[in-house]
């Protein structure tokens, strides 16, 4: 069999595919992070919570009403989305327009208050939510056992990042957005109601994250503390895509999980670290990011 | 052997007895600084919960002990053994504490034990799991209580290679534990004719464990052993569910799972998996009325470092009740001239490098036809006695071991 500095090829091929299955939450969860920061300049620290919340809300909505992962797919976003508008209106407002650093402080503060406040009533060993009975089994790959649910995650994911990328690049609405956000006054005098875009970006960029959550329920374990961990990492990859960059985000985001997954096989004590290294390297090279404007 | 030594060593207690008469509690106070993850992957273990076993111990101690009042600190560790050390610094200079309890992640607590050795203060560590805390890493502060990585291998490798699970892959939580439990494993399972073909070291915590399953599938060994806790742990046995691990013929062995692990996996997912364990809250009429008690006040029934918390506080209230001294040399030899038999242990016993020896359980997940109720969860298949289950101290590298 060929090998690659010691690993067969088959083994290769498997860990490409979980990278970019990695990548596929990575990138949905920096697609939100760009989305809030591109368009209202505000650092979502509490990004990591949303998608924890989704995933607990999720869980919760089973085991309180039975509700089943396709309507959750749907309706935990939309339940997250509106929360996160109210965070927006009731709070992330009265600072519109201040320094970056208090939107990350708010919103930190926010996400270590819901954090805190579900440790406290569910603990942090995990909720159980069992895989919908479709996605039980898996392909059996030349290379890997692929389970079913796996490759949903990146179909799933890939279409919508895809989507999202083409509404706001390419459709009216989209223009709306980000002439909103560029000369608010300007857009209000054309009669648009910007208050309301604002909230309703920052509910979507909200439901994106939930939306991962929901992904996330049947295979990772669901507490309170998942987002946490996943939050800083997903910086790194806004950042090493450029702050802002839809496409940068998506691409980045598919980019690193591919990385990470080599480092798994190659030096896997490293392998949390090295998006970090990605970054820094970028930062020196280009401190824009790949995908960002020269300031 | 034993008996003479057992012998000599309550002698020496008792003349050590007669020159702590003329100890004093300090500032007529004993403070316990509590000192456990509180809000992170190891919180359910011990956390909060392990804090009101705590306070159950001192609320059966009337909050009094020889007059003196018994005062609780508590502190997150924060899996961190630098804040830790800062935090257990301060207790030690500025609050007087006579004893650290909790102590959960194995980091910090070797971090904290550096600290207590040489002070008055005295450790009694329940939930880190690495054996080195008593062997290259034992101090005359400090005391293991619950369990070790040396039964975990013993009991679950040993099981395990002896039922045909000859070539092992390791997975390995990358830190002080992981370390000591992989070596540990390692050593059990060359000694019973097995080998480990290969190991990989996962960054703690991991949320995404698919990667180092399809590693471990592709290695072609007969067991996958997961040397990892809390949420790694149940992370990679589910994902190993959805990779179908077993149904290729590999056997998946978790060598450290605490109750509240198998409770969020559920009988469902787990059952079937083979774990070693210091103690459980089915075991007998005592554990069941203690975990009851538990129950009432936490509402989730106790893991054994939260019945191993409860135990070594009345241990370590009970040897300054008798000698009248807070100070942690006094204290930590009448610990060890007091065999321990309580709802958490029958004929424990401390030994001088520190370590709690007492019978540890193989157990096995229960399936969900066979659990009557949500913590019905384990079926204990064999009793390993203490001697049998821990480090034997010829083996110690520990300085305090006479013989070395």
């Amino acid at each position: 069999m060929t090998e690659i500095l010691g690993v067969p090829i088959a083994v290769l091929s498997g860990q490409l595919l979980l990278g970019i299955i990695n990548g596929s939450f990575y990138a949905l969860l920096s697609l939100g992070l760009a989305v809030i920061f591109g368009l209202l300049k505000i650092i979502n620290f509490a990004h990591g919570a949303m998608y924890m919340l989704g995933a607990m809300v999720t869980v919760i909505m089973f085991d309180v009403m039975g509700i089943n992962y396709w309507v959750a797919l749907f309706l935990a976003p939309v339940v997250v989305g509106c929360f996160g508008m109210l965070i927006e209106y009731f709070l992330l407002r009265r600072i519109a327009g201040q320094d970056h650093i208090y939107s990350l402080l708010l919103t930190f503060g926010v996400a270590l208050m819901i954090q805190g406040i579900l440790t406290n009533i569910y603990g942090v060993s995990g909720m159980r939510y069992s895989m919908p009975e479709i996605f039980k089994g898996g392909f059996r790959l030349d290379f890997m056992y692929l389970p079913y649910y796996r490759a949903w995650i990146i179909c799933v994911a890939l279409v919508v990042c895809f989507g999202t990328w083409f509404m706001i690049e390419k459709t009216k609405l989209g223009a709306y957005l980000r002439a909103g956000t560029e000369d608010s006054q300007l857009m209000q005098g054309f009669g648009i109601n910007v208050p309301l875009l604002v909230s309703l970006t920052y509910g979507f960029g909200v439901m994106l994250a939930a939306f991962a959550g929901v992904l996330a329920a049947p295979v990772y374990s669901v507490n309170p503390v998942m987002g946490s961990n996943i939050l800083i990492v997903v910086f790194a990859v806004v950042v090493i895509g450029g702050m802002g960059s839809i496409a940068g985000a998506i691409i980045t985001g598919l980019l690193m999980g591919v990385i990470e997954g080599f480092t798994k096989v190659f030096y896997p004590e490293f392998s949390s670290a090295v998006i970090f290294l990605v970054m820094v390297i970028v930062l020196l090279i280009r401190p824009s990011g790949l995908f960002g404007k020269e300031a | 052997m034993t008996i003479t030594k057992k012998l000599l060593t309550s002698a020496v207690a008792s003349a050590l007895l007669v020159g702590a008469a003329q100890a004093e509690i300090s500032d007529d106070t004993i403070k316990i600084g509590y000192l456990a993850d509180m809000s992170g992957t190891y919180r359910d273990l011990a956390g909060p919960n392990g804090e009101a076993a705590l306070r159950m111990a001192i609320e059966d101690f009337g909050g009094k002990v020889n007059g003196a009042k018994i005062e609780v600190l508590t502190a997150d560790d924060r899996n961190n053994p630098d804040q830790s050390s800062s935090t257990v610094r301060r207790w030690l200079e500025d609050d007087k504490v006579d004893l650290v309890a909790g102590l959960v992640a194995s980091s910090v607590t070797i971090a904290v034990t550096k600290l207590l050795d040489g002070s008055d203060t005295l450790g009694i560590v329940s939930g880190s799991a690495a054996s080195s805390i008593t062997n290259e890493h034992c101090t005359p502060n400090h005391i293991h209580y619950v369990y070790d990585t040396y039964p975990l291998a013993n009991g679950t490798a040993k099981a395990v290679v002896q039922e045909g699970g000859k070539s092992w892959y390791i997975l390995t939580a990358d830190y002080a534990f992981g370390h000591a439990l992989e070596g540990d494993v390692t050593r059990v399972v060359e000694e019973n004719g097995g080998e480990v073909i290969d190991t990989a070291r996962h960054p703690f915590p991991t949320s995404d464990f698919s990667s180092y399953i399809l590693q471990a599938q592709s290695s072609g060994a007969d067991v996958v052993a997961l040397a990892n806790a809390g949420a790694d742990t149940t992370n990679a046995i589910t994902t190993a569910g959805e990779f179908g691990l077993t149904q290729s013929g590999q056997t998946l062995a978790a060598l450290l799972l605490f109750l509240t692990d198998v409770h969020a996996l559920g009988a469902e997912t787990a059952q079937g998996i083979q774990l070693t364990t210091g103690w459980y809250w089915d075991l007998n009429d005592e554990t069941r009325e203690w975990s009851d008690r538990f129950m009432e006040e936490t509402g989730v029934r106790p893991t054994m470092v939260h019945a191993g918390i409860y135990s070594s506080a009345m241990q370590y209230l009970n040897a300054v009740k008798e000698t009248g001294s807070d100070k942690a040399s006094d204290v930590r030899k009448q610990m060890m001239a007091t065999p321990i038999n309580d709802m958490f242990a029958k004929n424990g016993t401390i030994r001088e490098d520190g370590r709690m020896v007492h019978d540890m359980y193989l157990a096995e997940v229960k399936t969900p036809e066979e659990s009557e109720s949500e913590w019905d969860l384990y079926e204990i298949l064999r009793t390993i006695p203490g001697d049998e289950a821990y480090r034997p101290l010829s083996e110690s590298k520990c300085s305090l071991v006479s013989s070395n």
